[in-house]
């Protein structure tokens, strides 16, 4: 096991974080950072933390749907990452290693909050109604009927099965490509737009009820 | 229509809502909507639904979080390795405390044998207990359907 060589740690290892990236405007390439980090440089890991962290958090997000959980769940998957670095191959791309270890925690989290009988209960929904929608448009019927469906859409997305969530969300609000997704979850380009199929046309069934 | 025509047109009205269809695609498919009323129907209410998601984000949080992510993720990693260290030097010494004790109560000859039987039976409960669990835990290993997913 390699022990953290390098200082940051409690409230230092954020100035120490930003004044080495404040200091090194270029920027470097992921693989140049695996491969210092693997070397045992903490500050490069850092770097890769600072670069992947909202992707990660919203990735996370999007599959157990809780802020707190998703925060929770991303900066774990980071320190898994940390610790199984010298595992990674530095010509790989790095968030596609990462997003294996955080899907992983999502879906046993998930698992053990439904065997656990626990609900989602978000203080706030985690999906939102874009400002351009939300403001769009001067008829209140209208935008109240928009509403409606949006609130519609988003319990038929947590409803979803993990696998087609996961697909849907890294489609609708990552906006990544099918190849991408792909790559990410690591199944077939044409099961990607399956899932997607099946996710979609719960949804259609959920704005249908409705009408 | 046939089955696996309707299905490879459902296949490629998803790449059509997200703007990934060839043209030569979107001609086949355009052909395939004009001949079947009911396909026609489902592409309607999936643009439907194209519409309301693409009205939809996830939401933010404050900013200041990311401010504190990486502090959060390394302190989280040292501790990761202090539980770790605490945890396997708890181990070792708890069973070696243990052994010592039951060595020294097996060979007390003032001990009633009916204690030293009970001492035995808790050792072997607690072995079978712990051989299940791992039983268990590695059965659950076998089925879980994302085992092959790199850590």
């Amino acid at each position: 096991m390699r022990v953290l060589t390098a200082q940051p740690a409690g409230a230092g290892a954020e100035s120490f974080v930003s004044e080495h990236l404040m200091a090194e405007p270029v920027e470097r390439s992921d693989a140049v950072l695996v491969r210092r980090s693997q070397a045992g440089d903490t500050r490069a890991f850092g770097e890769l933390v600072e670069r992947y962290m909202r992707r990660a958090y919203y990735g996370a997000l999007g599959l157990v749907g809780s802020p707190d959980d998703a925060m929770d769940l991303s900066q774990e998957a980071f320190a898994r990452a940390f610790r199984f670095r010298d595992k990674l191959d530095p010509d790989r791309p790095f968030y596609a290693w990462l997003y294996q270890i955080l899907r992983r925690l999502c879906f046993n989290f998930v698992r053990d909050r439904r065997n656990n009988r626990r609900k989602l209960t978000a203080a706030a929904p985690y999906l939102v109604g874009l400002a351009s929608a939300r403001h769009s448009g001067a008829n209140p019927d209208k935008a109240l009927e928009r509403s409606e469906a949006r609130r519609r859409v988003r319990a038929a997305i947590e409803s979803l099965s993990d696998r087609d969530r996961e697909v849907l969300v890294l489609k609708e609000f990552e906006g990544l490509r099918y190849r991408e997704i792909a790559e990410l979850v690591g199944i077939p380009i044409g099961t990607v737009m399956s899932r997607l199929y099946e996710a979609r046309r719960r949804l259609a069934a959920a704005l249908e009820e409705r009408s | 229509m046939s089955a696996p025509d309707r299905e490879k047109l459902r296949v490629l009205m998803m790449a059509a809502l997200d703007g990934e269809i060839s043209p030569g695609d979107a001609e086949e498919l355009e052909q395939g909507l004009a001949a079947d009323g009911d396909l026609r129907q489902e592409w309607e209410s999936m643009k439907r639904v194209k519409e309301v998601t693409g009205e939809m984000g996830f939401r933010k949080p404050p900013e200041e979080v990311w401010g504190r992510y990486w502090t959060s993720v390394y302190n989280r990693t040292e501790r990761g390795i202090g539980w770790i260290l605490a945890s396997l030097g708890t181990i070792v010494l708890a069973g070696y405390a243990a052994w010592e004790i039951v060595q020294q109560i097996l060979a007390n000859s003032e001990i009633p044998l009916v204690i030293k039987l009970a001492i035995f039976a808790v050792a072997l409960g607690g072995i079978i207990l712990a051989v299940s669990v791992a039983r268990e835990k590695f059965f659950i290993w076998r089925k879980d359907p994302y085992k092959e997913i790199e850590r």
